[in-house]
């Protein structure tokens, strides 16, 4: 009888790579720095996605945690990061990224 | 026969959800407005909260929609409509000849990811969680969370206050 194989590993780790390329694109072309902070937030969430499929394929806890800690750094980027950017604004009145060159010497 | 049936909906489901999470991360880098790609965002965040599901991660998956798809875009959503951005919807993407070379850059890093990915199946320590063990997720993650990572969660806990600490120093009124 004919048997549907299970899922592999390796699609979950190719879309995985996909998503990661779309963000570093958007990181490296965009200018407006809220949606570059959206493109790193994406990355983050690739690199999640590989963690938690090869904790399922290798059947460990590790990975899944790693992603919970994942998370838990990014919540805490998005807070400062934010901050940032409303203090940026406030004094430059402007978030594109080559617009800000205060380190710039 | 029945479980013919099952693998082939998760198939269908995975095909669905991965379609629809590269579609969606594509409009995010594309749209003009700002507002725009926050709620494609959401979507993304979706999609790979059910891929979560199809792994039997459920804890993930959950954590994954209130801390991102809810938290996170909900503060990204709050300061774009707190700066005003309205000036800024025209520039949109432009094509310069160095994002160009970046673009070019990032898909032979695409095809850098692909190639290891297809060349050579996962190796290493295979451990003791099995699928069976892994369903009932939440009771695993929490014992190993608070037995063999209990240093690290100490320290998230101590980052995530210095966080809060650091944005309301950050976004408090200058005198």
């Amino acid at each position: 009888m004919w048997v549907v194989p299970s899922i592999p590993p390796a699609l979950f780790l190719m879309l995985s790579g996909i998503l990661f390329t779309i963000g570093v694109i958007g990181a490296l072309t965009r200018r407006n720095a809220i949606i570059v902070f959206m493109s790193i937030e994406l990355m983050l969430n690739a690199v999640n996605l590989s963690f938690v499929t090869l904790s399922r394929f290798l059947q460990s806890m590790d990975g899944i945690l790693f992603a919970f800690f994942v998370m838990a750094v990014a919540a805490a980027e998005a807070a400062v990061g934010l901050a940032i950017f409303v203090m940026i604004y406030r004094s430059r009145e402007t978030i594109n990224v080559d617009e800000i060159n205060l380190l710039k010497w | 026969m029945a479980e013919n049936f099952g693998i082939l909906f998760q198939w269908l489901i995975f095909l669905g959800a991965a379609f629809i999470s590269i579609l969606a991360s594509f409009l995010v880098i594309t749209q003009k407005n700002p507002i725009h790609s926050a709620l494609f965002m959401v979507l993304t965040f979706l999609c790979v909260a059910v891929l979560y599901l199809l792994l039997h991660s459920q804890f993930i998956a959950i954590i994954q929609v209130v801390v991102y798809a809810g938290a996170i875009v909900m503060l990204i959503v709050f300061v774009i409509m707190l700066l005003d951005l309205e000036t800024e919807l025209r520039t949109g993407l432009k094509i310069v000849y160095s994002k160009v070379i970046g673009g070019f850059l990032a898909f032979l890093f695409l095809l850098g990811i692909l190639y290891s990915v297809i060349a050579k199946s996962p190796t290493g320590k295979v451990g003791s969680y099995t699928t069976e063990k892994m369903s009932v997720s939440t009771k695993a993650v929490g014992e190993v969370l608070f037995t063999q990572y209990l240093f690290p969660f100490e320290v998230v806990s101590v980052l995530l206050v210095a966080a809060i600490i650091g944005a309301v120093v950050l976004s408090k009124k200058r005198r």
